[in-house]
């Protein structure tokens, strides 16, 4: 039996139709949009005006807080306005808008490709320079790096995982990242390592991607420590607890975090951000997206400019097709349906899909027949056919006792369902509102 | 861009399951039982079936319509298996009103005054079965003879069932190695050769059922094990025990209804609770209770009362046996 986690999960069709397709630069937008809100918490604050000229890599938002990142320009150009507008989450947030004239970076970035292995900063230094770069997880949860970074007193890594699951169907650009920046993976994962003061390291790849498992496995050789283990293919092993529990057999407790069982973990992408933060002095300002969809002419990896607006992308990969039906930014299963192609990449967006009108579509709502699906797929071991009843007679108490907050929203629940119920939809609104519950209850009164 | 293009909340892709495949499955599956039905009890099978069938579908289609007042759902096939269903446990030369009473109570009471697909606690064509027995007890246990009967309906020459022809033997005091005399080698009441259901008998076809019901993945194996394993266990225990005055485990297994009540009515899906370790204690529930009513009850069968007895505890079951939640407990490797 091969690698996977012990509860749950599906498979749906991988429909990887941009596998073999090698990372190809974006034309640079003659104007980006990049938004203060691309991480987890707090916004980050402007630090420049309009009308001000800015480079690429140059620092324009400040991040407000510990849990916050900071946003650099990713062209060069002039700052035309600041104000809010309606991002990938369909939220209007502050956003800086960049009006391009070149693409001069600022004189600290090491533009050089050539590999550099030597690590030469320490610990802390790394943790504090990884900050200063606006490194955030790109697997989508875009959590600041540097907090990961921060082992609490009293806990100690024992493990680094590094994610390169990309168990999402449709999206290949962490594997193409794997394909063809192995190299450099390995030498961020190094810099993890040295910053987390551990010892052990496991790459997660899944065994649909058996190119990058060789690959990362022969450049593994050199770096003691350093494991590539193949799992078997099932959605959703990317999940963080999930792949924790496949590499190492932990269970991450019930509202604790992976450092609760002595383990960190990143994604590929963001061990490729830290590597060229830390060797290169580069923030992060652009990443590698995927444009795909089964009616797109030519599904693609693209390295992206953040703040390019989602239609440049699609233009690139063969122009929008005449069927498209929905427009999503990441996977089918977690990503987010857009309302207009003009909003901008963000750090967490790994990929943009489209969907033909045939596929957009729900199904019919139909009475739950207690095939019990829904609670065999579950990887949380919930109950969404429980859950969904509760959430819609607001019985906060009871779906609180039921584990709705261990919910992760993989939307196993709603992909298997015979009957086409909405199970997730009603379970995040209860989520939602027993999250709000258990604040209050922490706020002193 | 000049098309509108739809947002909704992940997930945006779907698995290709749906109420309809799960009960075209089912019916699928019963098609080897029907198969040796026809084969087994001809015309009267082929009678008795259409009738439950069509006042299945059509009392769920009036209720709905005239009563309920609710969108007409009778395409979803669930009205068609318990038809299906409820005319495999019937004797193959009931008169039709009397199918049709019990059609109507199967699918009126039993399921729809609950609100419909779903929403039931018991088993609709148990439940009509069941009622059946009481109100019609001679005719509901007069069992035409197989082979012989194809060619007949109401006239079918009759005879008791294997579980019958036990039950009556030893309340006459006899043992089993005389009763054995009477009734058919494990063989043929593993092909179906026996008076019974007409559904029922072949524990063959049944099984092939249960093998494309597994790999269409619309049950697990959970209940039907446990339950086929539970008679057998049990029965074991008592024929090793005393073999004058009990039937053997096989012919336990092989006869009445547990087979298709292992299968196809315990399994059902709405009724059985929604946990693997539920599956197994309800299913453990209905083998002891089956084999309790068996060899200690008046009745010579119960499998239909002992599923309906176990659909009573299913919202218990459920209300106290959770799945194995993520991350419950710490574990330092």
């Amino acid at each position: 039996m091969s690698t996977t986690f012990a509860k749950g999960g599906i498979h749906p069709p991988e429909n990887k139709l941009s596998a073999q397709s090698k990372i190809r630069d974006l034309q640079i937008p003659a104007s980006v949009i990049i938004p203060l809100s691309q991480h987890l918490g707090a916004p980050a604050k402007p630090v420049v005006n309009k009308g001000d000229a800015v480079k690429a890599g140059q620092l324009i938002a400040k991040g407000d807080g510990f849990v916050s990142s900071n946003i650099h320009a990713s062209v060069a150009g002039k700052v035309s306005k600041i104000e809010e507008t309606v991002d990938i989450s369909g939220y209007k947030r502050p956003a800086i808008f960049i009006e391009t004239s070149g693409d001069e970076w600022i004189e600290t970035i090491n533009r050089d490709p050539a590999l550099i292995t030597s690590i030469s900063l320490t610990g802390q230094e790394i943790i504090g320079k990884i900050g200063e770069m606006g490194i955030v997880g790109l697997g989508g949860a875009t959590f600041p790096t540097q907090v990961k970074l921060s082992v609490p007193r009293g806990k100690k890594a024992e493990y680094l995982i590094i994610n390169g699951v990309e168990c999402e169907p449709y999206l290949t650009s962490d594997h193409a990242l794997m394909l063809e920046k192995g190299e450099e993976i390995m030498v961020g994962i190094q810099i993890l390592k040295k910053a987390l003061n551990v010892e052990k390291v496991i790459v997660g790849i899944e065994n649909n991607k058996t190119d990058a498992i060789s690959h990362l496995r022969i450049l593994a050789q050199k770096y003691p420590g350093t494991a590539v283990t193949g799992l078997k293919v099932k959605y959703p092993q990317g999940g963080e607890k999930q792949l924790i529990q496949a590499l190492v057999n932990r269970e991450v407790p019930s509202g604790g975090l992976p450092v609760d069982v002595s383990v960190v973990a990143f994604n590929v992408g963001t061990a490729f951000a830290v590597y060229e933060a830390i060797q290169k002095n580069k923030p992060l300002f652009e990443r590698i997206v995927t444009v795909t969809g089964k009616s797109l002419k030519q599904p693609a990896n693209f390295r992206v400019r953040i703040g390019t607006q989602v239609s440049a992308l699609i233009e690139a990969a063969g122009g929008l097709p005449e069927d498209t039906g929905k427009i999503i930014a990441g996977g089918p299963m977690m990503g987010k349906a857009i309302a207009s192609p003009e909003v901008p990449v963000m750090k967490g967006s790994s990929g943009i899909l489209l969907l033909p009108e045939t596929e957009s579509k729900r199904g019919e709502i139909e009475p739950c027949i207690r095939c019990s699906k829904c609670i065999s797929v579950c990887p949380m071991g919930l109950e969404p056919y429980l859950l969904m009843p509760l959430s819609q007679k607001a019985l906060f108490d009871r779906l609180e006792e039921e584990k709705v907050m261990d919910c992760m929203e993989c939307g196993s629940c709603s992909y298997t369902c015979p009957a086409s119920r909405p199970l997730l939809d009603y379970i995040r609104l209860g989520k939602a509102q027993v999250g709000k519950i258990i604040r209050s209850r922490k706020k002193p009164a | 861009m000049s098309q509108l293009i739809t947002v909704s909340p992940s997930p945006h892709v779907f698995g290709q399951q749906s109420v309809k495949s799960i009960m075209t499955g089912v019916i699928v599956a019963l098609v080897p039982a029907f198969i040796m039905s026809l084969f087994l009890f001809g015309i009267g099978a082929l009678v008795v079936t259409s009738i439950a069938i069509v006042s299945c579908v059509l009392t769920e289609y009036l209720i709905q319509r005239f009563i309920l007042k609710t969108a007409n759902r009778i395409s979803d096939g669930s009205a068609i298996v318990t038809g299906l269903l409820l005319a495999f446990n019937l004797p193959s030369n009931l008169p039709w009103w009397m199918i049709i009473t019990g059609s109507v109570f199967a699918i009126g009471i039993g399921k729809m005054v609950f609100g419909g697909l779903g929403n039931n606690p018991f088993n609709p064509a148990l439940v009509g079965r069941v009622f059946m027995l009481i109100s019609f007890p001679v005719q509901m246990t007069s069992w035409p003879l197989p082979i012989a009967s194809r060619m007949h309906y109401l006239d079918a020459a009759t005879g008791a069932t294997p579980l019958g022809i036990v039950k009556e033997g030893l309340r006459n005091g006899e043992v089993m190695s005389a009763i054995a005399q009477q009734v058919p080698d494990h063989m043929r009441l593993f092909l179906g050769y026996m008076n019974g259901s007409l559904g029922e008998v072949s524990a063959v076809a049944l099984l092939l059922g249960f093998v494309w019901l597994l790999y269409k993945r619309i049950i697990t194996w959970h209940i039907p094990v446990v339950m086929i394993a539970t008679v057998f266990g049990f029965t074991g225990v008592l024929w090793l025990i005393d073999p004058l005055h009990n039937a053997s485990p096989v012919f336990h297994i092989l006869t009445g209804g547990v087979m298709i009540g292992a299968i196809f009515m315990a399994t059902d899906l709405v009724t059985s609770p929604m946990t693997k370790t539920g599956m197994v204690i309800y299913a453990l529930g209905i083998g002891i209770i089956t084999v309790v009513i068996r060899v200690y009850g008046s009745y010579p069968e119960g499998v239909s009362f002992a599923i309906l007895i176990m659909n009573a505890t299913v919202p218990l079951i459920n209300k106290y046996i959770k799945p194995g939640r993520f991350g419950k407990e710490v574990k330092h490797g």
